[in-house]
């Protein structure tokens, strides 16, 4: 079960036993919900900005393994990042988990990780999930949720 | 799990005769056997019903109720061979009742969209059950809407059974239409639809079956369920998609303006005014999806092949087996546990996400469903994200569960 284990990685299943900044954030700069109806993950993000910084960033919620470590590693990614750079970072990861599993995955560091997404098209939408959902967050500060349908 | 491996059941039934009969079920995925247990998405379809849709094209192309060449006479021989099929199939006393639809969806919607908008008044009441299908809530959320009915909703117990006092208690002289699966998709409930249907006929309600989980299962008899409307999809019961059955009570269907205009359900138009054909044609505009309905035809004689009760008492006895083999896996929860029941087991594993379990199984051939299976409200009741849907068929096996249950303890190891 070697594909198995590019997806089921050591690290992707230690951030969903103990995911990291799942807490709130109360008052938050920006608090964003996301949803995926079909398998019923739901989750809550929290930014506090300083200026156009991302000062703090937490969430909270259920899902699967995969949209639970890719929350928890893009909440550990995006402190202290601008909201541009989160944009880029957002592009980057979607490219990263969508790309022909035949070529070499880029590298985006810690982020890498989630790249043996790109093998199961049908998880795509849980490791994009918290992306999506931050998207949204920088985008209007908070708004109607984000649904990954 | 290889069809050589697989022993007769002790019921009598040859599942290793029926497996043959389904191409797809020799599959490998990721390299693996298929393990398919998945039925109440899909079914599998034997070979006599891609052969069936396969003959159309090659030797019966051409459109139906329209042209006096052969290929039209062979293409309407085919089209109304299957309704009769289907009236059959269900006991109904004439074809002229069986409405041929795109499926249990598009069928529910029919009944919404015309009998609920021509008899619905505000304040008039819809009762539904919290077991049913996005597609037996939304189309009556929708005429609701346009009518200012209100939509009810009986609870459901902890074993996943409709509580029949509250059905009792919410039937009034407000109901006008009550719309229940015969089978539940997420939990595999049988409902007993037939007291359901006495007590709503004596409330003054017509009654809506959803029978898209019941038919592949259950035989079906409208006549003596004393139905008003009951609706089915041809792919749950070993047919094509993208057709099925509205089976309706004569009158009412005549009383039933038109759902969607177009050709084949008229008899005269002129820009003064148009005449609407018979029923059933009135409600079967355009062309409609005829290789589906051959395949559909096809697939109604390959259950009538079979002997049926045989083939539930396989089914139940494979469906007992799940079940007891889910449950002896520590830290499983098994959701749904009706005292009637069928083809379905939904359970949970704690500490793995329902999500994460599928990927797993799938590695190794083994095709469930995971998420709410469009019933969020059945979810939301049981205060669940989500389960592990196995769902049976007939050609479904002991060594099939003896499979899924080696999967399930690989993924208890992942997640170990």
């Amino acid at each position: 079960m070697s594909e198995l284990n590019d997806l089921y990685q050591e690290v992707i299943l230690d951030h969903n036993r103990r995911p990291h900044n799942f807490r709130v954030i109360d008052p938050a700069s920006a608090k964003q919900e996301g949803y995926n109806p079909l398998c019923g993950d739901r989750l809550t993000l929290y930014l506090t900005l300083d200026g156009n910084v991302i000062k703090d960033v937490a969430f909270q919620g259920s899902g699967c393994a995969i949209s639970k470590a890719s929350a928890s590693l893009m909440t550990d990614v995006l402190k202290g990042k601008s909201v541009n750079e989160a944009r880029e970072l957002f592009d980057q990861f979607h490219a990263m988990i969508t790309s022909n599993p035949e070529t070499p995955a880029p590298d985006m560091g810690k982020l890498s990780v989630l790249a043996g997404v790109r093998e199961y098209p049908t998880r795509v939408k849980c490791a994009s999930l918290a992306w999506h959902t931050m998207k949204a967050a920088v985008a209007h500060e908070g708004g109607a949720p984000v649904s990954t349908e | 799990m290889s069809t050589t491996a697989i022993r007769p059941s002790a019921i009598g039934f040859d599942v290793a005769k029926v497996r043959a009969d389904f191409p797809i079920l020799s599959e490998l995925v990721h390299g693996k056997p298929l393990v398919y247990l998945d039925s109440a998405n899909t079914s599998q379809k034997p070979l006599a019903v891609i052969k069936a849709t396969d003959d159309y094209y090659r030797h019966a192309n051409a459109n139906i109720h329209r042209a006096t060449h052969l290929l039209s006479e062979r293409a309407t021989a085919l089209y109304e061979g299957a309704r009769k099929k289907a009236a059959t199939f269900l006991n109904a006393a004439e074809a002229q009742t069986i409405v041929l639809t795109k499926g249990t969806t598009d069928g529910i919607n029919l009944v919404a969209q015309s009998y609920g908008r021509s008899v619905l008044k505000r304040g008039d009441e819809i009762l539904l059950s919290w077991l049913e299908h996005h597609s037996n809530i939304v189309p009556w959320q929708l005429i609701a809407e346009q009518t200012g009915a209100v939509i009810k909703v009986v609870s459901i117990n902890e074993l996943g059974e409709i509580d029949q006092d509250d059905y009792a208690r919410l039937l009034s002289s407000r109901t006008k239409i009550v719309a229940v699966g015969h089978v539940s998709n997420a939990l595999g409930t049988i409902n007993p639809i037939k007291s359901m249907i006495a007590q709503a006929h004596a409330a003054g309600a017509v009654v809506l079956v959803d029978g898209a989980q019941a038919a592949p299962h259950l035989a079906i008899d409208v006549q003596d369920l004393d139905c008003d409307f009951y609706v089915l999809s041809s792919h749950k019961m070993f047919g094509p998609t993208g057709t099925g059955v509205l089976y309706g009570r004569k009158p009412l269907l005549e009383a039933m303006p038109p759902y969607q205009g177009g050709g084949d359900m008229i008899s005269n138009v002129t820009f003064e005014k148009t005449l609407y054909n018979q029923v059933p044609y009135k409600f079967e505009a355009g062309t409609p999806n005829i290789a589906g309905v051959a395949g559909f035809g096809a697939a109604i004689d390959y259950l009538s092949s079979i002997d049926r009760q045989a083939a539930l008492a396989h089914e139940d006895d494979v469906l007992a087996y799940a079940t007891a083999r889910v449950r002896e896996i520590p830290g499983t929860r098994i959701i749904g546990e009706a005292r009637h029941k069928t083809g379905v087991l939904s359970f949970l594993v704690e500490g793995v996400h329902p999500h994460d379990a599928g990927t797993i199984l799938d590695q190794q051939g083994i095709a469930v469903r995971t998420g709410q299976h469009c019933a969020q409200p059945v979810m939301d009741k049981f205060c669940i994200p989500a389960t592990i849907r196995a769902s049976l068929g007939i050609y479904n096996t002991r060594e099939d569960i003896d499979a899924m249950v080696r999967g399930l303890i690989k993924v208890k190891e992942v997640f170990a």
